[in-house]
């Protein structure tokens, strides 16, 4: 329920529940059973809103909007969610797999990236952006660029001079994704509805559900797609500082590029709503590894979970496995089981979760509204939070207007910090030499990618695809 | 004509981000690139981002009639009021308010509205507040 609630993700479910596991008084190994299966779990419930409302419930499944909400509005609902919980179990069940055999290897590959190939990586994911997120290549670049512009605000990392905050108290801390994610999503929707109210109204698109099976053939078609999207998550998951949002962003990326020979994607293709699910429950599980292993997390909620183990006195690394084996096969053994706890009650569950958000749009959308500002009032307390998040409603109403993609904005807020720093940890090294970043043959490979991956889409469109005006400003 | 706008938006945008970055303070123990660096180079890339729908704009969407974007306007102001309102009179009333206030407008009958709204709010209630313990605001009233 907290992953299928917009604006409560996993990282505010895990973050919530820490008093609770305090005031509990459990030991490490339940406590961090308890959040890693609010983890998994609200993973796998971020996609139901997605799909049937076109609003993310946390930012991962920010991709399922893309294909599942046209399989909604086509009366596939029920096929859609159906399809997403199995891929989701797919993704997350491999991935612990993956957890168990890989972690050693895969740490090794972990190592080989230092701060200019990172920097490369950012720029790589932010070049391809633009392939998936929007029509015009421009308006990605400065969705993205609005996003990393909007992280720099609060104080530096590395100097602790604060940066663009005008004096603001408030923003010394920077703007959090959750607000804008949670106004440029929920609140941009709350107000497009009203657009709409009374007239031709694209009244609660969740009504036509169909049937609450995946079709045989569907699955044949998408089996290939859950393989290849866990293993591009689980790799995604494991690159630290990358996480679940990059697992179904690149999951889909690669999908699209693979499968999408008829330019089905992003109109209601069941490959499109298995890519995403399969990738980011892959790169949950796959998150883990660098976090439990080295220390170092994958995503913003293992950080949450890096902290709670740090504040049970239990320090993450290479002597966990031989430390506190019992944490960490304890943890493991729970997210097997949780997993396919989470599988049974989502297939049979999926009529439900329709039900409850099948209440019309004029009733749902006010309580959409009120668990936004819920949502944010309850992490962190501040009206100044709560005026942000109505301002980026507003933004984010005119921006879709305008067909400028939210995504990238979000992935900016998020990735933005990071990237900086990867390129100021590169130049650190090199003494202000530039020519690190294209140092080494990992370094100029992705490079390479990313300077394809931004160009490509403009060919291929300018050839092939002829824009389809009107879809572009709805579906985004 | 509003993607233009959007473009000379942008371009204005990255002129004031780029002249406010280039005010951030560095200390003197720095790294090479300092905190400046990046956020003129973000802004750099905006600009030339915006120079593109400025030049090539894609055709005009459909903006609401004046009666709609009444609406609108009419909802942000009932969400900063409901954000006012939180600290002070607390969360059921301010949300039964604000939120039966949504409902009507979006087309449920005022009865109704306020019947939807007292639902939201209680059910909120309940389960943030009594199932997951998230500290909602209190009024004066305990609720």
């Amino acid at each position: 329920m907290i992953g299928a609630l917009p604006g409560l993700g996993p990282t505010n479910g895990v973050a919530i529940l820490i008093p609770l596991a305090f005031t509990l008084g459990l030991p490490a190994t339940p406590a961090l059973i308890l959040l890693t299966s609010v983890y998994y779990g609200a993973m796998y419930g971020g996609r139901i809103s997605s799909i049937l409302l076109n609003i993310p419930g946390d930012e991962p499944a920010l991709m399922t909007t893309l294909d599942g909400y046209p399989m909604t509005k086509k009366g596939q609902a029920g096929e859609a969610l159906a399809l997403s919980g199995i891929a989701s179990f797919v993704g997350a069940f491999f991935a612990t797999w993956g957890l168990v055999f890989l972690a050693p290897q895969l740490v090794k590959i972990a190592l080989l990236f230092g701060p200019a190939e990172y920097f490369a990586l950012f720029t790589l994911a932010f070049a391809t952006l633009g392939g998936i997120a929007s029509k015009n290549q421009a308006k990605a670049a400065i969705a993205a660029a609005i996003g990393i512009g909007i992280a720099m605000i609060g104080v530096d990392h590395q100097t602790g001079v604060p940066r663009l905050t005008f004096g603001e108290i408030h923003l010394y801390e920077g703007i959090s994704f959750l607000v804008a994610i949670v106004g440029l999503f929920a609140i941009s929707e709350v107000l497009l509805f009203l657009e709409h109210a009374k007239g031709k109204a694209p009244e609660a698109a969740g009504t036509k559900l169909g049937r609450i099976t995946v079709p045989w053939p569907m699955l044949k078609k998408t089996s290939g797609t859950m393989a290849r999207s866990t293993v591009v998550g689980f790799l995604a998951g494991v690159l630290p500082g990358a996480g679940a949002s990059l697992g179904s962003f690149i999951a889909y990326t690669i999908e699209k590029r693979v499968s999408d020979k008829d330019g089905t994607f992003g109109k209601g293709d069941p490959r499109g709503v298995a890519a995403p699910e399969a990738g980011n429950n892959a790169a949950a599980g796959g998150a883990l590894v660098p976090m439990l292993a080295l220390g170092v997390p994958g995503s913003g909620t293992t950080a949450v979970l890096l902290a709670m183990l740090m504040a049970l006195n239990i320090t993450p690394g290479p002597l966990l496995f031989t430390q506190h084996p019992d944490v960490v096969w304890g943890l493991i053994a729970a997210l097997f089981i949780g997993n396919i706890m989470l599988l049974l009650l989502n297939v049979p569950m999926v009529g439900l979760f329709v039900r409850v958000l099948q209440v019309p749009s004029k009733y749902l959308m006010p309580a959409v509204a009120m668990i936004s500002f819920v949502g944010i009032y309850g992490i962190s307390g501040s009206t100044f939070d709560l005026l942000l998040m109505i301002i980026f409603g507003v933004v984010g109403y005119i921006l879709r207007k305008l067909d400028v993609p939210m995504v990238p904005i979000i992935l900016g807020i998020l990735l933005g910090n990071e990237m900086e720093k990867s390129l100021r940890r590169a130049l650190t090294i090199s003494d202000g030499d530039v020519s690190i970043l294209w140092g080494s043959p990992l370094a100029i490979t992705i490079w390479a990618l990313a300077i394809l991956g931004f160009i490509a889409p403009m060919l291929i469109g300018r050839f092939l695809k002829p824009r389809p005006k009107k879809d572009a400003s709805v579906s985004s | 004509m509003s993607d233009r706008i959007l473009g000379g938006a942008c371009l204005l945008l990255a002129v004031f981000y780029i002249f406010f970055a280039t005010k951030i303070q560095v200390g003197f123990m720095s790294d090479p690139m300092g905190p400046k660096a990046f956020p003129v180079l973000i802004g750099v890339i905006l600009a030339i981002a915006g120079i593109y729908p400025l030049v090539r704009p894609d055709p005009e969407p459909e903006w609401p009639g004046f009666g709609r974007l009444m609406e609108i306007v009419f909802a942000v102001a009932v969400m900063v009021g409901y954000t006012y309102a939180l600290p002070e009179i607390g969360f059921t009333v301010s949300t039964a308010v604000a939120a039966g206030l949504l409902s009507w407008r979006l087309g449920a009958s005022p009865v109704k509205a306020a019947i939807a709204g007292i639902l939201i709010a209680v059910t909120i209630f309940v389960l943030f507040r009594m199932v997951l313990k998230l500290s909602l605001a209190l009024g004066p009233w305990g609720f």
